[in-house]
């Protein structure tokens, strides 16, 4: 069948298996951050956003994205730049293989509640599992982040 | 000795921001999408022989390219064990075997153009079993009748006590006193048996391999593995090809923690492309990971501790059955370490000690290696027997410690007579005590609701490197502009080894961590590496990297003392450039460079290789504080404080984070991630639904501080970190579990099922 | 592996309603479950062109389009203020927000599954389902019946007074629960479903008699026991009957303390 959607700003129609499933969909279409860590929907690895809300793309058929809008972390570089050098401060990437989804879940935190506390972050990336750092290290990374950038903000205001 | 500019500081990995950003780096990124689709058809049975096996009407699927079966396979017995050869572990393997020996284990192999074509043709094949009685209780394996692997060929490289007509992959007795004399005058005696489970190291990606032929006809494997060298060897020994002929690398590897110490899906596409010329990719699902993967290895330690009721601890009696499962990758070694990496511990006091094991085939998924490597069964028992002679005694744990750890400047017995050269074990425990503040949390305190809060302790230690054995190599080369080229055939997982030794060649050279570019691994163009595993790494391909840099400044002394005219006694290097010593003249680096590509005849490329005769052990205490729901049996981990030896913290930031990762990863081993088998041998917890791991919700707040020695064997006064942080956290949850609840838990995990229904049966 | 043949966006619930007629047919809810299996759909009949992903708020009820999903029911304030914000508890542990955001109400209560939070908390709201041609049915009957060809549109919630409480037990956060109870308190009397046992939640009455001195710590304990001596356990990979059989009075005791503590 025939979809046709809007990829990372760029509109996209491809011919698909009625089964194709969106990250299968989005690798093929030139997005590799995209990965897949599990086949239960468990893991947060293959987390895009579709129309905006972060959604395991493991889990939608392509065909329900036709005539959405979809974004990875290839079409959010800038928005994404901005925080995860807090976390490679800390040497909390390690692997990376789990570092895009939950990169894309944490830019869908930020834009939902740009300044979360330190449980509203935890609960909000539960779902981001990741093997390597224990956690911490993610944090401090994204605490890091809220607290140049609101010092900065205060500096601004005063200004 | 002079300050350090760039070893001991928290430098970014060279990596970070690609990773970060999702920039392609693994294995599926890198290698082209079109390429045949590789995947394993999957005995459903423990224990099987294949009577016929009908493939023709499966190859009659569109895009299908070739189905193997036993038939089609080279009969060369072999391991997938990542290790230095004679590999330690038994050559029980064939790439496809008439025999099946663990639910998972391959029947066939299908390629073809794509996926969907080779799921079709997998329901296809049509495979006539004669089901076999398993082994599947480890108890019951050694000298059962059912042997796992009677075939005549079977064959064990070292002598490590392995006999496949017992089901046996290695037995052993050690020891020195007379543990029993010993025993029989303690005033007390713990004596119990504990128990843990096949655990999974569940990295984010799975098993996956890329295998083509290159120009010049020889198969091209890039593979997520920490062992580049050691693959290629399994490769030529299982298609029974010569090594010339093969060539590995790997890109990025998306977590290993062992899993890819063993070559668990190489060899698939690696046959498939031998045979059908064409390039080929197999990508392992999660549930193959984990029901084919190579897991910890099962064991049931039983300790028996020998105290005087003062605390001293005076004897260890140590006895390990470990679970290899159907393959025996690993089972040798393993176990070695419940044993020579938890008794010497308490070197401080011991008088007697026994260490014994077996380790048994039985027809369960096969196991491997997993960080901490046999040391985590092994602190398990022996640190939870401290705990529960310290609550008989009613000593507090950590005095209880004070009195009986090793110390700096102690021979081992127990761990093959080595010194503890460096050994900050002690202030460590002070340390943490202080930071975590023991004396106010270890009495366990009521917080109404049914709630109670309670803490518990646990040493560790680990080794760095294998002794005598393991080879590391570093090649350092000068480049154009005066920067520095790294190449290793160690293998970064992620734990950032190759900004760690590229901090070294800077601190040697005197320059900018940006001035020196790493490369590896790649079985071509690497410098022999015996790969990333057993904490070796920074301690002994460190040492190479030390020693490659001395070469090359040697290098380049000689080769800038034909253009300042004098010979290289007379100059110095200084970092960016080499001059001599009266002050007289110099030549900057970068001339150097360019006067090395023209008319010369002195090599600036250094190479250095590194193997150790001891493996100085990293030390850490833990500290956990818990809240439980008396109700429900729930326990929330609040607090873990932990404090590491790692003698010289390279990079105190991938220090602390390799802490913070094996902390979790061990507190999911103690509370949450089991492993359980149908009667008939298949795998329950096969997904990350079941297999489950802990998300952010799960480990409380983590604390980490680093107390210094200074290793004089390893790089800078280092020795490792990698596997030592996973120890800690099993032996420390239980006790504060049985100080929250009376209950000892001694099978992991300790779920609130077990705990609330061990309290119900204390009559709580 | 799940493989679907051909995928269908339905114009109209008639539509939908005939493609389902078929066995081989499927209807899509948040595809979470149905992608964990192994097996052949003929054709996917996706519901999201229905407008049923809306909450319609009346004087009387919410009504729940069956495309809801469970973020928008965490996130939904007039859910939150009707259950004292038990809505967003009963969903918040479930897996995380990517998946909440895919994952459907219409699809959690069709599944009847054992470990559905949501059904256990529905019960106790004392919803009803609207079938598109089976009528209006009270979500109790619907959860005990076999799996029926039709469309589910719409969960109708009453408004009406009263307290909510929810509790789970989970051996880990995010993980599937290992009991799962609600509990209401109204004028009427109090309603307590206990779920995840591990099969199906249920309602369960209890002794009700136990409560009529109003909720004490013992009143409470005693009815949690009454409930935990009707219900039924087995064991699964999570824990055995015995435990669940264990902590059913705790969690009933302490919801129902909860909606005491609330009032």
């Amino acid at each position: 069948m025939e979809i046709q959607l809007k990829l990372n700003g760029r509109p996209v129609r491809d011919s698909i298996d009625a089964d194709t499933l969106l990250i299968d969909f989005v690798r093929a279409h030139g997005c590799a951050s995209v990965k897949r860590g599990c086949e239960t929907s468990n893991c947060g690895l293959c987390t895009v956003l579709l129309d905006g809300k972060p959604v395991l793309s493991c889990s939608v058929l392509a065909a329900r994205a036709d005539g959405h809008e979809v974004q990875t972390l290839e079409g959010l570089q800038a928005e994404a730049e901005e925080f995860v050098a807090f976390i490679a401060d800390q040497g909390a990437e390690q692997c990376g293989f789990c570092n895009p989804g939950y990169v894309m879940n944490t830019i869908a935190l930020l834009r939902e509640n740009p300044d979360p506390t330190d449980d509203e972050i935890r609960a909000y990336l539960a779902g981001n599992l990741c093997r390597c750092s224990g956690y911490e290290g993610q944090l401090r990374g994204i605490r890091a982040f809220l607290s140049a950038r609101n010092q900065a903000k205060e500096g601004q205001d005063r200004g | 000795m002079a300050e350090l500019k760039t070893v001991g500081k928290p430098m970014r990995k060279k990596d970070a921001m690609n990773l970060l950003l999702g920039k392609p780096a693994f294995v599926e990124d890198v290698t082209p999408r079109d390429c045949l689709v590789v995947k394993v058809l999957r005995s459903p049975h423990a224990h099987a022989l294949i009577r016929s096996i009908k493939t023709d009407i499966a190859m009659k699927v569109p895009g299908m390219v070739a189905i193997f079966t036993y038939k089609d396979v080279p009969h060369n017995r072999y391991t997938n064990a990542g290790q230095t050869y004679p590999e330690p572990s038994p050559h029980d393997r064939l790439i496809l075997d008439q025999r099946v020996r663990f639910v998972g284990d391959a029947v066939a192999i299908l390629a073809g153009e794509t996926e969907k074509a080779v799921d079709k043709a997998m329901k296809l094949i049509k495979v006539d079993y004669e089901v076999l009685p398993a082994v599947l209780d480890p108890h019951t394996a050694k000298d059962n009748p059912i042997l796992v692997h009677p075939e005549e060929d079977w064959e064990a490289l070292c002598p490590v006590g392995a006999d496949n007509k017992r089901n046996l992959v290695a037995s052993e007795t050690c020891g020195e006193g007379d543990v029993e004399d010993v025993l029989a005058h303690c005033d007390v005696v713990v004596d119990h048996v504990w128990h843990t489970k096949a655990c999974q190291q569940a990295m984010m990606e799975t098993f996956r391999t890329y295998t083509e032929i290159d120009p010049y006809g020889r198969l091209h494997v890039v593979s997520s593995t920490q062992i580049v060298f050691h693959v290629r060897r399994i490769l030529a020994i299982a298609l029974g090809i010569p090594k010339s002929k093969i060539h590995v690398e790997k890109p990025r590897i998306g977590g290993g923690f062992g899993a890819k110490q063993t070559s668990v899906s190489e060899i698939y596409p690696a046959f498939v492309t031998w045979k059908t010329g064409r390039a080929a990719r197999i990508v392992y699902t999660r549930q193959e990971c984990q029901i084919a993967g190579s897991p910890r290895h099962e064991m049931e330690v039983h300790v028996r501790l020998g105290a005087d009721k003062n605390g001293k601890i005076r004897a260890l009696d140590v006895y390990t059955l470990s679970n290899s499962g159907a393959y025996s990758e690993h089972g040798p070694t393993t176990v070695g370490l419940s044993g020579h990496k938890s008794i010497p511990l308490y070197t401080g006091s011991l008088e007697a000690f026994r260490f014994a094991y077996d380790v048994v085939y039985t027809n369960v998924q096969a196991a491997g290696a997993y960080r901490g490597y046999g040391a985590t069964q092994g602190i398990f028992a022996v640190e939870s027997a401290v705990n529960e002679l310290a609550d008989r005694l009613g000593i507090d744990p950590v005095r209880l410690r004070e009195q009986n750890m090793v110390r700096e400047g102690m021979i081992m017995p127990a761990y093959y007579n080595e010194p503890a050269n460096a050994c900050a074990l002690d202030r460590c425990m002070a340390r943490c005590k202080e930071l975590f503040h023991w004396d106010e949390k270890f009495p366990v305190r009521d917080m109404g609701n049914g709630k109670v809060r309670a803490a518990g302790v646990a040493m560790a230690m680990q080794g760095s490197g294998i002794s005598g054995v393991d080879v590391g190599s570093a090649t350092v080369k000068l480049s154009d502009d005066g920067s520095y080229n790294l190449i290793i055939g160690a293998a970064d997982m992620g734990t950032g080894c190759d900004t760690i030794l590229a901090q070294m060649v800077a601190e040697c050279m005197d320059c900018d961590l940006d001035n020196v570019e790493v490369f590896g691994a790649d079985s071509d163009a690497s410098p022999y590496d015996s790969g990333s595993y057993a904490s070796s790494t920074t301690y002994v391909t460190g040492k190479a990297v030390e020693k490659a840099c001395e070469q090359l400044k040697g290098q380049l002394c000689t080769l800038a003392a034909e253009s300042l005219g004098c010979t290289s006694a007379d100059l110095e290097f200084t970092g960016k450039a080499v001059r001599r010593c009266d002050g007289t003249g110099e030549i900057s680096l970068a001339d150097l460079a360019i006067k090395s590509q023209c008319s010369n005849n002195t090599a600036v490329q250094a190479t250095a290789s590194h193997s150790s005769p001891v493996s100085p052990p990293p030390f850490m205490v833990g500290m956990v504080e818990i809240e439980l729901d008396k109700e429900t049996g729930s326990v929330t981990v609040l607090d873990y404080k932990a404090v590491v030896d790692c003698g010289t913290p390279i990079n105190p930031n991938l220090a602390r984070v390799q802490t913070e990762g094996g902390i979790v990863q061990g507190i999911g081993m103690a509370l949450y991630e089991n492993v359980t088998y149908s009667d008939k041998g298949r795998i329950l917890e096969d997904s990350l639904m079941q297999y489950k791991i802990p998300t952010r919700l799960d480990m409380g707040h983590l604390q980490v501080e680093f107390e210094s020695s200074y290793e004089p064997t390893g790089p800078f006064g280092a020795k490792s970190i990698g596997e030592i942080v996973i120890n800690t956290p099993s032996p420390a949850l239980a006790q504060a579990v049985y100080r929250a609840s009376g209950v000892w838990v001694r099978k992991l995990p300790i779920t609130p099922e077990k705990i609330l229904l061990g309290m119900r049966a204390n009559g709580q | 592996m799940l493989t679907i043949k051909r995928y269908v966006r339905a114009q109209s619930l008639e539509e939908a309603y005939t493609l389902c007629q078929k066995r081989a047919n499927v209807v899509l809810g948040g595809m979470l479950w149905l992608k964990t299996q192994n097996r052949t759909v003929d054709t996917a009949i996706d519901l999201s062109d229905l407008g049923l992903d809306a909450i319609e708020e009346t004087p009387e009820a919410f009504r729940i389009g069956a495309m809801v999903t469970l973020r928008q029911l965490e996130q939904h304030d007039g859910l939150a203020a009707l259950t004292q914000g038990a809505m967003a508890e009963s969903v918040r542990p479930i897996v995380g927000v990517q998946f909440r955001n895919l994952a459907t109400l219409g699809g959690s209560l069709y599944g009847r599954f054992g470990f559905s939070d949501l059904l256990t908390l529905f019960l106790v709201l004392d919803a009803k389902v609207e079938l598109y041609h089976g009528g209006t049915v009270p979500l109790a009957d619907y959860a005990a019946r076999p799996y029926e060809r039709d469309i589910l549109t719409h969960i109708v919630v009453p408004r009406q007074p009263g307290r909510v409480a929810y509790r789970a037990q989970r051996n880990i956060s995010t993980d599937f629960p290992v009991l799962t109870c609600a509990v209401a308190v109204r004028s009427d009397g109090v309603r307590c479903a206990i779920g995840a046992r591990p099969m199906k939640a249920r309602l369960y009455t209890g002794d009700p008699a136990l409560l009529t001195g109003g909720i004490t710590p013992e009143s409470a304990a005693a009815f949690g026991e009454s409930i935990a001596a009707e219900a039924s356990f087995g064991g699964n990979l999570r824990a055995g009957a015995d435990y669940r059989r264990a902590i059913c009075p705790v969690l009933v005791r302490r919801a129902l303390l909860a909606c005491k503590e609330e009032e």
